[in-house]
């Protein structure tokens, strides 16, 4: 690997290049290589492994995230594997292109629609993305994680556009009797000199090639860029607004009928065995019962049947994995697997800050629970669910009901949300053991009860810092985070192996944690000899990377302590970012935040502002916030949810790179803000007695219209990259930060345990472990409005 | 197994099912109209947010048993046609203002927005901030702030 030229970007760091082939491959700085398939329309396709941008060697810099990132990290894993993606233009006129991701709301289809659009001269609307089912020969390059989706994709996609757009011209030239130099393609036509006309349906075949051929392309320029970089709404917004979007529980497959599963009272609990499965039989609706891995699987005409069944179920129960323990005696082993701090050498004079954070388990559960639909046959298996990572959920699924893996499809349906949960197959799995074991299809689908319960949470953890200060300088900032082990084996972890010794900085020897962690880990300011270190323990629980991974816990506490050590110099603390930020973007964003957000007004006692920053994905995030602590607004009652401090305003300023949709990443920022501001103010699961006590919507407290700010603003900021940089994770940490800040300046009184309420009396009432599943209510007639 | 009669968007509905099974499970797994989505089945997320006569309930928590053949209950499938036009003015708000991310919640997220504005206004005011704070509907995206502006836009063409 050589070191290039980096973005012109004002960062000076080593970043994306743009629009780089790979070296060597023989064709100018904007000309890239692709093939036009033999076929009998036009299809074209690109090497997606060949394509993504390469990033240079580290120099040494502080961090290792500064200059090679998880960004980098993943595009670089899929780089020596031949991945072919394909995109054809239709004899309607349309092009089709299957991406090998998933959509979960982060609007990676809309994106990849208009990237297509732009640079194949076609309207939005003919352009139709569908998600790709597992493609085993794409082996690491069909993970989506990491806000990494537009990173890796925007060029070759860009690449196979364009590769379509010269073949048709090519025949457009024949069929006009023109030249390709003097024709211009606009809105899926092509039109000649004198006038004359061919639509790209009448030219799809023409353009057809009876053979696989290669060629060469040039891209556009940003400059001349009509559809990247302008708004636009999402392309199944209709399709939403009108109740046609189908998610995997929405799927007619004959015979897949509704089944769930009765799961043990204490977490990762096993079946013995069902003791009344007559009588379960004999309920209405009930079709089949089985006893399967993770419990005991029903299968009826309803799920309302499949409920009522479950809450009848006499099951015996193995132990869970947790017995006996609470959040307390975890947090106790998470202590004890703490590394020293160890301050390096400074003056006797200095002074010290120090703080110790606690972050409880958080539930990173869609709205859209785990639901897969799975037709398990004697030579075959067919599986429909949201997934991230599908080529792994292929291989589990085969070796769960022992088949080839070959003989195993996987189809990837698009999430009703994600947030790092369905980067795990066990939905899939569950689905395929449960129709094996009974015999038929099944529409498998967690009851909300199981997913705070059983499902993945985000892992507990602390975080250290210690910081010495000397003369209006910064000379050290350690800090030691210390986690529940995050799982990582839905394929990052695969990555990071099949990467091994490439990694810059010996990384290759870490575990995938430190990896993750040293990857994904900066803190962007100038303070002297900065440590990061993480260290896990905890390996029994259902843990996974939450959206954001380690990033909002981290920033949560460097930023806390960044503003004792403002207070502690006598600065503001704007000003005193400003002085210590090591980069221009983050500046930028910094700067922006504040102006919009009107950083610096005067507020009311019990009020305060709060600003933060976070640098990840190749861009910036800032965000200032206004809190409400006054009692009449903390107390006030809201039936079955919690209230505490208001966010009253917010703005999220971001520079993510080249921008493909502005109003895409302004809904990502809503969404991130939404989610910082519960990580700190509201949600999280309670762990006692082997249990998590969570088990609804009216438990977990996840922000609700009663907790946002009536006043909410993303901005964004341009800093003429033309690389994309990530966005469906980058609004998370500075908003939990800024939240923190504003919460800690309002009360006067640092929170050092996360979210701010976990310690109150429980506001529920929890919810039965046997049955596992609360019985539907009845009395709906009396609460309509 | 008894049979049980009710209006689902406009057209006279009868399904075989025992009483007990609940309305949403009714709706999507009997006779197939999957728009109103579960999210908790105890009436606390309002994913399955639909209109009974015209006013927001949930279909979680109301037995078949207890729906009348006069009783006219309306999916997001059927909003719609309750009003002019192609969409009923707070789908096209919807649009306007790109609400949906994932857009799991958003056809229970459309109803309620519809009843509040109904309620705002038989109580003799247009629908305020401290109406938009009582809408429970869960939206795990967080499309909350782009909910309360059109909401507030779809308002003024209903």
């Amino acid at each position: 690997m050589t070191l290039t030229p980096s973005t012109p970007d004002t960062s000076g760091d080593v970043s994306g290049r743009p629009d780089q082939p790979r070296q060597g491959s023989g064709v100018s700085r904007r000309g890239f290589l692709g093939y036009v398939i033999g076929a009998s329309t036009l299809v074209v396709a690109v090497d997606l492994g060949s394509m993504a941008p390469a990033f240079g060697a580290v120099p040494s810099p502080p961090q290792i995230a500064e200059g090679y990132d998880l960004e980098d990290a993943q595009t670089d894993a899929a780089r020596p594997t031949a991945q072919l993606i394909t995109i054809t233009v239709n004899k309607d006129g349309t092009a089709s292109f299957a991406l090998p991701r998933m959509e979960v709301g982060q609007g990676i289809t809309t994106s990849t629609a208009m990237i297509i659009a732009e640079e194949l001269d076609l309207p939005v609307e003919k352009v139709h993305v569908t998600l790709a089912p597992a493609r085993p020969e794409l082996m690491l390059n069909q993970l989506t994680g990491g806000s990494n989706t537009t990173v890796s994709t925007y060029t070759p996609i860009r690449v196979a556009a364009a590769i379509a757009k010269g073949a048709l011209l090519e025949a457009a030239a024949i069929e006009l009797g023109s030249a390709v130099a003097l024709l211009k393609s606009k809105n899926g036509v092509v039109t000649a000199p004198d006038g004359s006309s061919a639509t790209y349906g009448d030219l799809a075949e023409k353009a057809a090639s009876p053979t696989t051929r290669t060629v060469d392309v040039q891209l556009k320029g940003r400059d001349s860029f009509a559809v990247i970089g302008t708004s636009h709404n999402r392309v199944d917004a209709r399709d939403i607004v009108t109740g046609q979007k189908k998610f995997a529980m929405d799927l007619q497959v004959p015979d897949a009928m509704p089944t769930m599963v009765c799961r043990a009272p204490t977490l990762n609990g096993t079946p013995k065995r069902l003791r009344n499965e007559a009588a379960v039989l004999a309920m209405p609706g009930v079709t089949d019962v089985a006893l399967i891995a993770t419990g005991i699987a029903v299968r009826a005409r309803t799920f309302g049947q499949c409920i009522d069944a479950i809450r009848a179920m006499d099951v015996d129960w193995n132990p869970g994995t947790v017995e006996g323990e609470s959040d307390d005696t975890i947090l106790a082993k998470v202590r004890k697997a703490e590394l020293p701090l160890a301050v390096p050498k400074v003056p006797v004079l200095a002074k010290t800050v120090e703080a110790d954070f606690t972050f409880m388990f958080r539930s990173s559960a869609a709205l859209e629970p785990y639901c897969a639909v799975a037709d398990v046959r004697a030579d075959h298996a067919t599986v429909w669910a949201g997934l991230k990572v599908p080529i792994v959920a292929q291989m589990d699924i085969a070796q769960a009901v022992g088949l080839p893996k070959e003989k195993v499809t996987v189809n990837v349906v698009t999430g009703g949300g994600s947030f790092g949960h369905k980067l795990f197959p066990d939905h899939a799995v569950e689905a395929a053991r449960a129709s094996k074991a009974i015999g038929k299809p099944v529409r498998l689908m967690w009851h909300r009860a199981d997913e705070p319960r059983q499902g993945r949470v985000h892992p507990m953890c602390t975080s250290r810092i210690r910081a010495t200060y000397l003369a209006g300088q910064v000379l050290s900032f350690e800090q030691r985070h210390t986690s529940v082990a995050t799982d990582f084996s839905h394929g990052f972890g695969e990555m990071i192996t099949a990467l091994g010794g490439r990694l810059p900085g010996g990384l290759g020897n870490q575990t995938y944690a430190e990896v993750i962690f040293n990857l994904t880990q900066e803190l962007p300011y100038n303070f002297g000899a900065v440590t990061q270190v993480i260290n896990e323990t905890e390996r029994r629980f259902n843990t996974g990377s939450m959206r954001n991974i380690y990033s909002p816990d981290v920033r949560v506490a460097n930023e806390l302590v960044i503003d004792q050590l403002a207070r502690a110099m006598g600065k503001d603390p704007l000003a005193f970012r400003l002085a210590f930020l090591k980069d221009e973007r983050v500046k930028a964003v910094l700067r922006k935040a504040a102006e919009v957000g009107d950083w610096g007004k005067t507020m009311a006692p019990g009020t305060s502002q709060g600003i933060s920053l976070h640098k990840e994905y190749k861009g910036a995030t800032a965000c200032v916030v206004e809190i409400d602590c006054r009692p009449e607004t903390v107390n006030r009652k809201v039936r079955d949810g919690v209230t505490g401090p208001r966010v009253t305003r917010a703005t999220v300023a971001v520079d993510a790179g080249l921008v493909i949709n502005p109003n895409g990443l302004k809904a990502q920022m809503m969404g991130g803000f939404s989610d910082g501001m519960a990580l700190t103010l509201t949600s999280s699961v309670h762990l006692r007695d082997g249990h998590f006590l969570e088990a609804s919507w009216d438990n977990y407290f996840y922000t609700r219209q009663w907790n946002v700010p009536h006043d909410f603003e993303a901005v964004i900021v341009d800093s003429g990259s033309d690389q994309p940089g990530g966005a469906g994770e980058a609004g998370v940490a500075a908003s939990a930060a800024a939240v923190a800040c504003a919460f800690a300046r309002a009360t006067g009184k640092v929170p050092t345990r996360f979210p701010i309420n976990h310690d109150d009396p429980l506001a529920f009432e929890v919810k039965s472990f046997v049955p596992p599943v609360p019985a539907s209510p009845t009395d709906g007639l009396s609460h309509t409005y | 197994m008894p049979k049980h009669t009710f209006i689902l968007n406009g057209k006279s509905t009868t399904v075989d099912v025992d009483d007990d099974v609940r309305l949403l499970w009714v709706i999507r797994d009997i006779v197939g109209l999957t728009g109103p989505k579960y999210g908790c089945g105890i009436n606390v997320c309002k994913a399955c947010t639909s209109h009974l006569n015209g006013k927001a309930f949930n279909p979680c928590s109301v037995r078949v048993a207890d729906i009348s053949e006069t009783d006219e209950v309306t999916t997001i499938e059927g909003l719609a046609d309750t009003a002019d036009g192609d969409l009923h003015p707070m789908q096209q708000a919807w649009l306007e203002y790109d609400v949906a991310q994932c857009g799991y919640c958003q056809p229970g997220q459309i109803m309620a927005a519809v009843a509040t504005v109904r309620k705002a206004r038989a109580e003799g005011h247009e629908v305020s901030d401290a109406d938009l704070d009582e809408i429970r509907n869960v939206c795990r995206c967080g499309t909350y702030s782009r909910i309360r502006e059109a909401i507030k836009a779809g308002a003024k063409d209903m």
